[in-house]
């Protein structure tokens, strides 16, 4: 039997865009996408979620203080939980609240400096080797 | 909005927690069609039981395939599941799994930014559907495998039958798995690992 045919689009496949100026040892910018800088974390560009803040899902949330009294609902959940460090993603699942809504929650809570945010390992245009060869002893272990 | 009472949230549970050292994260996403196994391939390595982020798309117009028929929503509530695997004390990768579909693609933006690369799972009996999500891949300069799980009532093809078919150059991987077996699965993630580690290598030699 014949599989349907794929008419391929892009040449490189599974390549990423080179990097414009190489540096050796020097991480690049990744090719696309706002630039993760954690201390930009407390921006909110727009109301209108285009781009809310420099949170990731998979960027980890640790509380440092207890819910103070001024706190809403949400945000007295949502400090509860990560009393130890969550993904945003988690925190999403736990709360059965959509991504977009816990980033602004977020928001508020890293602007009153209630929670930090560490940013996550991001794919860079040049790969860190040692970062995917501690993933791949730590998958070897599974 | 749906917001539970804090009184009934449920949190982690007790094992379900990362250690306070953990400071860093990574994802990898797996992409496929409806029903090909995301869920599944993720559930069976994860270390927590696979949870499941919602976002809700509110853009109106959106396609319709023959999955669902004429419906068109103007807002719809999107699901994606994901699970966990804590590398070292520090370190935690996580799984995405996200529908491959173009009307999904508007979960893509936050999900693949970042990301160290993808698995696209593909299913034989629906192949086309993996044809646009390779594209935008490729466009959005991801790296990927391709990951064939077999289902009984699926035709099969030879690997390189496929390559050809998916068009794929003889670099990308493409392993058939079984999305059930985590030992499966995490061979599927050995083999994009040790792509990734290859493309590094190409681009920095030592
Ligand atoms: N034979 C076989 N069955 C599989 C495999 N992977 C998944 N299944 C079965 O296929 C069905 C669908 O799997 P899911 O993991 O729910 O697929 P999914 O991609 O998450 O589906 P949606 O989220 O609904 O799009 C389940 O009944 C699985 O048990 C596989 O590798 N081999
Ligand atoms: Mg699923």
């Amino acid at each position: 039997m014949t599989p349907p045919q794929r008419r391929r689009r892009f040449p490189k496949a599974g390549q990423e865009p080179e990097p414009p100026t190489p540096q050796e040892g020097k991480a690049q910018d990744p090719p696309e996408g706002p630039k993760k800088n954690p201390e930009r974390l407390y921006v909110i560009t727009g109301p209108d979620g285009a781009e809310r803040s420099e949170l990731d899902l998979v960027t980890l949330i640790v509380a440092h203080a207890d819910p103070p009294p001024s706190a809403t609902p949400e945000q007295a959940a949502l400090l509860r939980l990560c009393t130890a460090p969550l993904s945003v993603a988690e925190l999403s699942a736990y709360l059965s609240l959509p991504f977009s809504v816990v980033t602004v929650l977020l928001t508020e809570l890293l602007t009153a400096e209630l929670v930090t945010a560490r940013a996550p390992v991001i794919r860079q245009a040049l790969a860190d080797r040692s970062l995917l060869e501690a993933v791949m002893h730590g998958l070897q272990r599974l | 909005m749906d917001f539970k009472g804090s009184d009934t949230i449920p949190g982690p549970r007790t094992e379900d927690h990362l250690p306070p050292t953990a400071e860093a994260a990574v994802k990898i996403v797996i992409v496929g069609g409806f029903g090909v196994g995301k869920t599944t391939m993720v559930g069976s390595v994860s270390e927590i039981k696979p949870l499941t982020t919602e976002e809700t798309m509110t853009q109106a117009g959106i396609g319709v395939d023959d999955n669902y028929g004429s419906e068109t929503k103007t807002a719809t509530t999107v699901a994606m599941d994901f699970g966990r695997i804590s590398i070292t004390e520090q370190l935690v990768l996580y799984l995405f799994g996200t529908p491959g579909q173009e009307r999904f693609w508007f979960l893509w933006n936050g999900l693949f930014e970042g990301a160290l690369g993808a698995v696209v799972l593909v299913d034989t009996r629906r192949l086309e559907v993996s044809f646009d999500v390779m594209d935008r891949l490729e466009e959005r300069g991801v790296p990927f495998v391709v990951a064939v799980n077999t289902f009984p009532d699926g035709p099969r093809h030879a690997i390189e039958d496929l390559r050809g078919a998916l068009d794929l150059s003889a670099d990308i991987p493409i392993v058939e798995c079984d999305a059930r077996r985590r030992a499966s699965s995490r061979d599927v993630l050995m083999t994009l690992m040790r792509f990734l580690h290859s493309l590094a290598v190409e681009k920095a030699p030592v």
